[in-house]
């Protein structure tokens, strides 16, 4: 029982948390209480010392908008885009609220009466910021994972096809988003003339340059793993006749799993970095458009603000790459033993 | 000349003819065979023997289509192997077994090659039967990944077997494993071949394998431009049990011809007396 929870923590990546287990089972205190030292305490100690650090350099340093924040007031900032948030939603609910019951009452007094429902139109808060960052991130890294892992696919099991793109893919892989994203938008603002309203053509430029950003990693860690297929199992393929979608999805697909993960693990990393950049300078409404709002507002809270979308970046960044990870380990379990 | 023998000469079921295999390397064409010559007869089992690097391997990958010869050709059923197929069984050193399916799983992807058009039950009972055979009936779902090397090996054999092949290709597939499982699988795969009598071609290195299980050990010389050497018949009643076997007055003999084979041509005197051992360590502690 012990042992399955731990194992589970471990895989979850809360490996950190194993000997608070063990301590609380009894088993080996000093050895527990000195592992919870190296991989809580150790961890937290510095986090604290930068805090220390960053509290004591910003207040040295004055710009336009006035002095740099400290953490404090980053905190504070958190504390009022929370309100913000939990006020617009009030404020919604309102709307919501009141429509209905206009509605209701017209519908009383003339029953065929063609009532208006609409839509509330408050700006969007900062957690739908972040959602909307997610959901542009994951449709980006979608189209690169459709075109990516079947092409690496192909490119692995063809030396001519991989030795054709190769210098395709040498001569993208390195271009900024910056770079993609006035081509991009020329070319989605000339072919998606009328935009669907869940589909602002702000999101499809975003998603799109994402897209050719990050799928280089997954294009090539899916070439290199079925490249590296040992050979004894394309023999085994090769003897038994198997067509090639046999082989591409019973033998070239399970074995290169952890290899095509690990690039997907890295891509949507570089597509997370990248939407940053992309939002800011499409307008996508996500985290991006809202460090470029508040760099473009300067107000006094505004490097504050900027500061907690920075922290937020990195946080979403980090438990996506957990989440690949654990995906990662899903695909590659029990493959370690051929 | 007894008729069976005129007839191999005539019209062998397996015919390998003036077989040559060279490389090209930096420093030009390397030959590593070069006029191999034999014959086989339907329901034989024949073993290759020969030093590391002889090119026994590069003789039986050809047989199988996965590798291509320089000159010559090999002819099964008057055919010419050009590419594998599944009339070859092939059954590797390594197990190569699919890790991520079950030992049923593993025999059912050749299965279902061989017979398209038999029923999900049919297909699955020839599998089951096959692994019935080799011992495995209670780990027909046990994924292959979960295995030990011996009971891997025995679903390569249940799957080499399954496709009801018109010759059994074996590299050397017990190489890999330690004496004991070795000496078991050496049975197993007697009792299975003995009931289906395909034709089977088998590298090894192993002296007392060879003996126990063929009908002629064939002899390879050490490359390059190795080639038959000598070939031993090995005329012992079948079925054969390996007490029978080695308590035959023809074992010793036999033994000594073999090793005297492998010592005479080629062998440095370093590893001459590990080689001669190691074959008395594996097998015959065993039994």
């Amino acid at each position: 029982m012990k042992d399955k929870l731990i194992s589970t923590l471990s895989f979850a990546g809360f490996g950190w948390c194993v000997p608070v287990i063990r301590l609380t089972t009894g088993e080996d205190p000093n050895e527990q209480i000195r592992q919870i030292f190296l991989t809580i305490g150790v961890p937290v100690l510095t986090f604290g010392l930068f805090l220390l650090l960053w509290n004591g350099a910003a207040s040295g340093v004055r710009t336009n908008l006035g002095t740099v924040p400290g953490p404090a007031q980053v905190v504070e900032q958190i504390r009022s885009l929370a309100q913000e948030h939990r006020e617009e939603r009030q404020k919604r609910t309102e709307f919501y609220a009141r429509q209905a019951e206009k509605n209701k009452a017209q519908l009383a007094a003339n029953p065929t009466e063609a009532v208006k429902v609409r839509k509330f139109t408050g700006r969007p808060t900062y957690l739908d910021q972040i959602f909307t960052s997610l959901r542009t991130v994951f449709t980006g890294f979608l189209i690169a994972s459709l075109i990516a892992v079947p092409l690496g696919i192909l490119c692995g099991m063809s030396k001519t096809l991989m030795t054709a793109l190769n210098p395709l893919i040498q001569i993208f892989k390195p271009v900024s988003p910056v770079a993609w994203l006035p081509i991009v938008t020329m070319i989605v603002s000339a072919v998606y003339v009328v935009p669907r309203e869940w589909m602002p053509k702000s999101y499809v430029i975003s998603s799109i340059t994402v897209a050719l950003c990050c799928m280089w990693p997954s294009l090539i860690n899916t070439a290199i793993g079925v490249k590296s297929i040992d050979k004894d199992y394309i023999n085994v393929g090769r003897v038994l006749r198997l067509g090639f979608f046999s082989r591409v999805f019973r033998i070239v697909l399970p074995v290169s799993m952890p290899y095509i993960f690990a690039g997907l693990r890295i891509s949507l990393g570089v597509g997370w970095v990248v939407l940053i950049a992309s939002e800011m300078l499409s307008q996508n409404p996500g985290l991006g458009k809202f460090v470029w709002d508040e760099f473009q507002n300067g107000s006094s809270q505004s490097l504050a603000r900027i500061m907690v979308a920075a922290f937020t970046i990195g946080l979403v960044g980090f438990v996506l790459d957990r989440i690949m990870i654990m995906l990662h380990q899903l695909v590659s379990y029990g493959q370690e033993t051929h | 000349m007894s008729g069976r023998e005129s007839d191999l000469i005539q019209h062998p079921f397996l015919h390998f003819s003036d077989v040559g295999k060279s490389f090209s390397t930096p420093k030009g064409p390397q030959v590593v065979v070069e006029g191999f010559e034999l014959r086989v007869a339907k329901g034989e089992f024949i073993t290759i023997i020969g030093h590391s690097g002889c090119g026994k391997s590069t003789i039986l990958m050809i047989t199988a289509g996965l590798n291509h010869l320089t000159s010559g050709g090999i002819f099964l059923e008057n055919k010419m192997i050009t590419e594998p197929a599944p009339d070859r069984g092939v059954v590797f050193q390594s197990p190569s077994l699919f890790p991520w399916m079950t030992a049923l799983e593993n025999v059912m992807l050749g299965v279902r090659q061989v017979f398209p058009h038999g029923s999900k039950a049919q297909r699955r009972d020839i599998c089951r039967y096959y692994l019935d055979k080799v011992g495995l009936a209670g780990a027909l779902d046990r994924r292959a990944g979960d295995m030990s090397a011996g009971m891997k090996q025995r679903v390569s054999i249940a799957r080499a077997f399954a496709l009801k092949p018109k010759l059994l290709l074996l590299d050397e597939p017990f190489g890999m494993l330690d004496s004991l499982t070795r000496a078991e699988l050496q049975e197993v795969l007697l009792e299975v071949w003995s009931t289906e009598r395909i034709t089977a071609l088998m590298i090894t290195h192993d002296v007392d394998e060879a003996i126990f299980l063929s009908d002629r050990v064939v002899m390879m010389t050490s490359g390059p431009r190795a080639r038959v050497g000598d070939i031993l018949p090995v005329r012992f009643p079948r079925p054969r049990a390996r007490a029978g076997v080695m308590e035959h007055p023809d074992y010793y003999r036999h033994r000594g011809h073999l090793i005297d084979f492998l010592e005479g041509h080629h062998l440095k005197p370093a590893t001459r007396d590990a080689r001669i051992a190691a074959p008395q360590a594996s097998v015959m502690t065993a039994v």
